[in-house]
């Protein structure tokens, strides 16, 4: 009897101690988890119903729900942004879902110099943000840049891009695509070389013509991997700040404002730490129902398929 | 004269009717046309996406007339380089984004790829969704947190909390990598291990690292680019000693006329480590830039 519970005991220690081997693994990233990311989450929320200016003399002062009243019903930049923001997001994507399918049916078959053509469309996806912006200004100075000069040279008229309020967030637009088409690219190439060949010879035998195996076969094979990737582009796109904020600031006026660039500007130009935050929490908002979208569609297509 | 014919073409096996002949050559045209339609396509392609490097380029080698007047030609100078480290204290941004970067990679690899092991191997399958929320949360709500935090602290402006900022897009994102990676790995291996008297920590540091080589390789690669790359919380929380590059190029910009042949050569010493890393490394930069895509 004594013998079966010491070997008891030494069973629940050897668990707990194996409970606790486990736990070790994930501790360092769980403390770092909370520390960084659940605790300024939270600050978060808690500072959207205070008023503040990051003034170590003045505390946050308690305002109740006043910071998302003013976003919602005076704010004149908030609605706006929030629609640039899905209009930016919505274009950009699909432009670069578009193009990204076209090059990756281009590169699908092996060539000479295929590995290069795939190294060289990967650079303005890893070149540094803030760099490329610097780039893209000077081409698209109205004086000097080379968009300008080439439309002189072949007798047109000279635009002012970044200039115009009209423009600007077209030229941004622009930028992003340039700047992600390759991802998608890579992302549906990836899903490409990964289809099963069984389809294509079943249709190559009925005669089908390629431009039928792609709408019968390729896309609807390629739908789960094509949704991951708009979802992860949809998830970048509405946050998209670098470009936004070195090449126009927002501007001009507000024209190329977003979400992202409004809060960036309430919080660390105007100091209304507040109101930012509370703009932060709708904004999240935004982002996480946008995904859940993407997943539950992502989900649904994926269990239509297994049937 | 037909014999001449049929020294130059191999005669083929079985005679061919004219009409087969005909449908086989226009079959053969077609397929060359279609390859140079490729061809031309995948040229105008590498033109679009290499065009704004290029130019960055050429401007960083020209002086300011060159690059103010209407015409195209110009001299290569290297005076605007010379510039940048003599006038605009490149050097030191440089040692800071380096310091950055591998600090805040090897730190994230430190956390994240014991916790990836555990999300796979011990099914913590909610850590591996806080961490997914992770990349959902838009920076800017941490950064606002941060800065007062930082500020009350002391740390603004330090490599502390630069550091710490840039590893809440690495630690996520080199788990995310790792985790379908070490689901992947065979488990009798490790069991085997573990029979034959390892621990828990032997069994991970000695069997399933180094069979993960090319997916840490693909981990610390992205992580270091994503720091090197990282502009928006660098701009809010370094110093003017930590400055970090991205936020050095930014501040050319701010300066009444803009020194175009400068900055143009600041952004390509900035793009140089990233591009040459990303030619050398493609297999693990596109495993890296597609995780999570095709599979999950």
């Amino acid at each position: 009897m004594a013998t079966h519970r010491t070997t008891q005991t030494r069973t629940s220690i050897t668990h707990l101690r194996r409970r606790f081997q486990r736990l070790s693994f994930i501790l360092p990233a769980l403390i770092f988890v909370v520390v960084m990311m659940a605790f300024p989450v939270a600050y978060n929320g808690w500072l959207s119903f205070h008023e503040w200016t990051g003034s170590a003399r003045r505390a946050p002062e308690y305002v109740g729900t006043d910071n998302y009243t003013e976003l919602f019903t005076q704010s004149d930049r908030f609605f706006p942004a929030v629609k640039r923001t899905f209009l930016f997001t919505g274009v950009v994507v699909t432009a670069e879902l578009v193009f990204g399918i076209g090059i990756a049916l281009l590169l699908r078959d092996a060539f000479p110099g295929h590995t290069v053509v795939k190294t060289l469309i990967l650079l303005p996806m890893v070149a540094t943000p803030v760099a490329i912006s610097m780039a893209w200004l000077l081409m698209l100075e109205p004086t000097i840049g080379v968009f300008n000069k080439i439309l002189r040279d072949i007798g047109l008229t000279p635009q002012p891009w970044l200039g115009s309020q009209s423009q600007a967030l077209w030229v941004l637009m622009a930028v992003d695509i340039w700047q992600w088409t390759p991802m998608m690219a890579m992302i549906t190439l990836a899903g490409l070389l990964s289809l099963p060949e069984d389809p294509y010879e079943a249709a190559l035998v009925d005669g089908a013509s390629s431009l039928q195996s792609f709408f019968h076969i390729t896309l609807p094979l390629l739908v789960p991997t094509l949704l991951t990737a708009v979802l992860l582009r949809s998830i970048e796109a509405l946050k998209t700040f670098d470009i936004i904020y070195t090449m126009t600031r927002g501007g001009p006026g507000f024209s190329t404002e977003t979400l992202n660039t409004l809060a960036y500007v309430r919080a660390f130009e105007y100091f209304r730490l507040g109101q930012a935050a509370a703009l932060l929490v709708v904004f999240f908002a935004i982002v996480l129902g946008v995904s859940v979208i993407f997943i539950q569609m992502r989900r649904s297509v994926s269990m239509r398929q297994a049937l | 004269m037909t014999d001449l014919s049929q020294a130059t073409t191999p005669r083929p096996h079985r005679p061919l009717s004219r009409q087969a002949v005909m449908s086989k050559r226009r079959a053969q045209m077609r397929r060359i046309t279609a390859e140079t339609v490729r061809a031309a396509l995948l040229l105008v392609i590498i033109v679009i996406f290499l065009f704004p490097v290029i130019w960055m380029a050429l401007a960083a080698f020209q002086t300011q007339i060159d690059i103010i007047s209407p015409g195209w030609g110009f001299t290569p100078t290297l005076r605007n380089f010379d510039r940048v480290f003599s006038e605009y204290n490149f050097l030191r941004y440089m040692g800071n984004s380096f310091l950055v970067a591998a600090v805040s990679t090897a730190l994230s690899l430190l956390l994240g790829l014991p916790g990836a092991y555990a999300i796979a191997r011990f099914h913590y399958d909610w850590l591996g969704v806080v961490l997914l929320a992770a990349r959902i949360v838009p920076g800017i709500t941490f950064l606002v947190p941060w800065y007062i935090l930082f500020s009350r602290a002391g740390l603004n402006g330090t490599y502390v909390a630069l550091i710490l900022s840039h590893m809440i897009v690495s630690m996520p994102f080199i788990v995310w990598v790792m985790v379908p990676f070490f689901e992947g790995l065979p488990i009798e291996v490790e069991e085997s291990a573990r029979i034959d008297g390892a621990t828990m920590l032997g069994t991970f540091v000695r069997i399933a690292l180094p069979l993960s080589v090319p997916a840490i390789m693909t981990a610390t690669i992205m992580s270091f680019i994503f720091s090197w790359n990282n502009f928006m919380f660098s701009l809010v929380l370094s110093g003017d000693d930590t400055r970090t590059l991205p936020v050095a190029i930014f501040n050319f910009i701010t300066y009444a006329s803009i020194d175009w042949g400068g900055l143009m050569a600041a952004a390509v010493l900035i793009t140089l480590p990233v591009l040459v890393i990303t030619v050398f490394m493609q297999r693990y930069v596109v495993s890296g830039l597609t995780a999570g895509a095709i599979k999950g």
